[in-house]
């Protein structure tokens, strides 16, 4: 196989990226792939990273942050990997957004092998970075060591969802090693997925309650709030009632009093407009 | 002497000769017998016996023609005997002239009924034969083909009648016995569940596939199992050709064999893919022939085998199967309607409070099974979540009859009058297959949703809100991905 020669910074190049240089163990080399500029490394940027099998919660929650803080201007870091960091990706590239994926192998390896569309999708506006010449395979090892760099890169790190010994905790902790802003999102104390967020919020993270708080981080501005929708009095009910918790059809059709079809018919008016998403059955507002 | 062979569901008739001739006392039976027809030799010789009949010692040799045409089982007994009581004269030659026969005999005599003797006797009536000869257990079944059965409990008596010395109870032409009980679950037993309810009664007004998806417990069997009680009765022709499927199988009850209301069959998920769409060297039809003009659940849908999974995209597509095996080719209709049920991941966690305990390896092997073509084949998929407690306690229910009335409204207004899609709904439909990604069969899916919605809500034309609810029942992203 022959491996493409990949433009790489040093560490004396113009553009590394100051932040990058300024922590403990600065890489060495950054290889990177995609059409993004060099620059928004540099730029304001905020790490998104939590654990693999997240919740609907925490998928929702990844997206939402991604893509409205790509939408402020911030530049969304993470990892590529599945759940939570695919999610933030994603959600950046809703916003078309910069973005980018800080991977632990060679940028021409996608890994995982079934995120190879959103890693396409990333380098379309954005970049894939590493510090591995292209070709490194995977390695259980390398995963640490890229979330220093993921943690490097961004003047914030929010922690969407994490087990207890989640890998994402370690990127919170170069984070706080390197004197940066560190999030959590706070989540259910019944939840396993979210004992790690919840334990960092008791050492004394802040805790993320909306994008803004973020973006007060990175001295950025609030993106233009989007145009209030239009909808019947039906949807505007179950908005309502989704505002005080997610529900299925089920609980909204108690709740609201409505008959299943006409629950059914205003939550799609609802998705439609943006202004609720659907997991495994349970609504909840986005 | 005439009978008839099964070749799946189509009689073939076969001529039963006798001959006797002098030398060593011998019995053999020609014509491609298999290994049951072959023991009817011995059958037949204790039977006459005990009958008190004369065995006659001669050299006996029963011929089923043609001879290059299978025979299998052991129904050509009762027919074989009478053949050969005909060749020794012991019932008088012509008067098996207007009959058929089809029934196995016991040691003692005694007439026991077989598989598909209402398949036999609608042979018989195709050939103008009256009177079919058949164990008292099979009376109503042959009953059904239109021809006069003449039940019989023994050899004895079946010679009493032959020799015109005994009738057997008033014949029962074309009777349909009995209206069969509907022993299915009723929906007033299921509380809450409304979203299930609202799309078990869109599914079954019409004829759409089902898919239920959640974690454990979560009543989706419970709500299957209650399909069958909410669908329109089957039209007389219907009846019977599931009567026929099931005939052959040997399914049908005694007292009322006539299969009046939709079958409901639930295979296990180890079940084999000839078990599933029929097959074997017969060939016979499987359960999903047995579910014609009924409901095929397919519990814990993931836990079948993928071929077999695969198989049931034919009928399911073409409403028959078409089973090929060396000796010979059969069709067997298979037009049912298919209701599944899935937890959203290999461990069940998924959706659960507790979460997802699966690899990541486990969960990709998972949706690879579930195969895109296959999934697209549902019309209906709905999300079951755990409900809370406080719903648990809903009462008054709706009984299957009250839906079952409006499902039997909707799909006379499906008939005769289908609703039309107004440019609404169109331009809803439209932009829904922008923004959610539906593919070009998921549009004509969510299309016929929203038409049955419309007719059960009892309008000719498919407003927004219609075609909105059907919306909300197609294949949610995450099953897929």
């Amino acid at each position: 196989m022959t491996v493409a020669r990949s433009p790489y910074l040093t560490r004396r190049s113009h553009g590394y990226p100051p932040l990058l240089a300024a922590i403990h163990d600065p890489p060495k080399r950054l290889y990177m792939r995609g059409e993004g500029s060099v620059g928004m490394l540099s730029g304001p940027a905020v790490a998104i990273v939590g654990t693999r099998s997240c919740s609907p919660y925490g998928a929702q929650v990844a997206r939402r942050l991604g893509r409205e803080l790509a939408a402020a201007g911030a530049t969304v870091v993470s990892g590529l990997a599945r759940g939570v960091d695919a999610e933030a990706h994603r959600g950046a590239l809703e916003a078309g957004g910069p973005t980018v994926a800080v991977l632990g192998c060679g940028i021409d390896r996608d890994y995982p092998r079934a995120h190879a569309a959103l890693a396409r999708r990333v380098s379309e506006v954005g970049l894939l970075v590493s510090e591995y010449e292209p070709g490194v395979e995977p390695a259980p090892w390398r995963f640490p060591a890229r979330n220093r760099i993921i943690a490097g890169l961004a003047g914030a790190t929010v922690i969407v969802e994490a087990r207890a010994r989640s890998g994402a905790l370690i990127t919170a902790d170069f984070a706080l090693e390197d004197g940066r802003e560190v999030f959590a999102v706070p989540g259910e104390i019944t939840s396993a997925l979210s004992r790690g967020t919840n334990e960092l919020l008791r050492l004394g993270a802040a805790p993320l309650i909306e994008p803004n708080d973020v973006l007060a981080a990175l001295g950025l501005e609030e993106a233009p709030a989007r145009l209030s929708l239009r909808l019947s009095d039906q949807a505007s009910r179950l908005r309502e009632l989704l505002a005080d918790h997610s529900a299925s059809v089920d609980e909204l059709v108690e709740r609201s009093g409505y008959g299943a079809d006409v629950v059914a018919a205003a939550l799609v008016e609802l998705e439609m407009a943006g202004g609720a998403v659907c997991a495994q059955g349970v609504f909840r507002l986005s | 002497m005439l009978t008839y062979a099964l070749v799946g569901l189509e009689p073939r008739r076969v001529e039963v000769e006798a001959h006797l001739q002098r030398g060593v006392p011998a019995f053999a039976i020609v014509g491609l017998a298999d290994r049951a027809c072959q023991e009817a030799k011995e059958r037949v010789r204790s039977g006459i016996v005990s009958a008190e009949l004369e065995w006659p010692l001669r050299r006996i040799t029963v011929n089923l023609a043609p001879a290059d045409l299978r025979k299998e089982g052991s129904g050509f007994d009762l027919t074989i005997a009478l053949a050969i009581l005909a060749a020794s004269h012991q019932i008088p030659p012509g008067s098996l002239k207007a009959h058929a026969a089809v029934g196995e005999l016991a040691l003692d005599g005694r007439v026991r009924p077989v598989g598909g003797a209402l398949v036999v006797a609608e042979g018989a009536r195709r050939a103008g034969i009256e009177f079919v000869l058949c164990a008292a257990e099979s009376a109503v079944e042959v009953a059904l083909a239109g021809v006069d059965s003449v039940p019989v409990h023994h050899l004895a008596e079946a010679v009493a009648y032959m020799r015109g010395d005994w009738l057997p109870e008033p014949a029962l032409r074309g009777t349909n016995g009995l209206p069969q009980l509907a022993s299915c679950p009723d929906l007033a037993e299921v509380k809450g569940q409304r979203r299930g309810r609202r799309a078990l009664e869109i599914a079954a007004a019409g004829r759409h596939n089902l898919l239920l998806a959640g974690p454990p417990g979560t009543g989706k069997t419970m709500l299957a199992r209650r399909l069958p009680g909410i669908l329109p009765a089957l039209s007389e022709e219907e009846a019977l050709e599931v009567t026929r499927i099931h005939s052959v199988v040997g399914l049908l009850p005694r007292e009322h064999p006539l299969v009046a209301v939709p079958p409901f069959r639930a295979p296990h998920h180890s079940s084999s893919m000839p078990a599933i769409v029929g097959g074997g060297s017969g060939p016979s039809p499987g359960e999903a022939s047995l579910a014609h003009r009924g409901v095929l659940l397919l519990d814990e849908f993931p836990e079948f085998q993928r071929p077999v999974l695969e198989a049931l995209r034919q009928p399911l597509e073409d409403g028959v199967v078409s089973v090929a095996r060396a000796n010979g080719r059969a069709v067997f209709p298979a037009r049912f309607q298919l209701v599944a049920t899935m937890n959203l991941c290999p461990c069940g966690g998924k959706g659960d409070a507790a979460g997802c305990s699966c690899s990541a390896v486990r969960l990709a092997r998972f949706h690879e099974k579930l195969s895109r073509a296959l999934i697209d084949r549902f019309d209906l998929v709905v999300a079951m979540p755990r409900p809370r407690a406080a719903e648990l306690d809903g009462s008054g229910e709706e009984v299957s009859a009250l839906v079952r009335e409006r499902v039997q409204a909707a799909r006379a207004r499906l008939e005769t009058n289908p609703p039309r899609m107004s440019a609404e709904a169109r331009a809803l439909l439209t932009d829904a297959v922008e923004r959610m990604s539906l593919s070009g069969r998921g549009r004509a899916r969510v299309a016929r949703v929203a038409r049955t919605i419309a007719a059960l809500a009892g309008t000719g034309e498919i407003g927004r809100e219609h075609l909105a609810e059907a919306l909300s029942y197609r294949i949610p992203p995450e099953l897929t991905t």
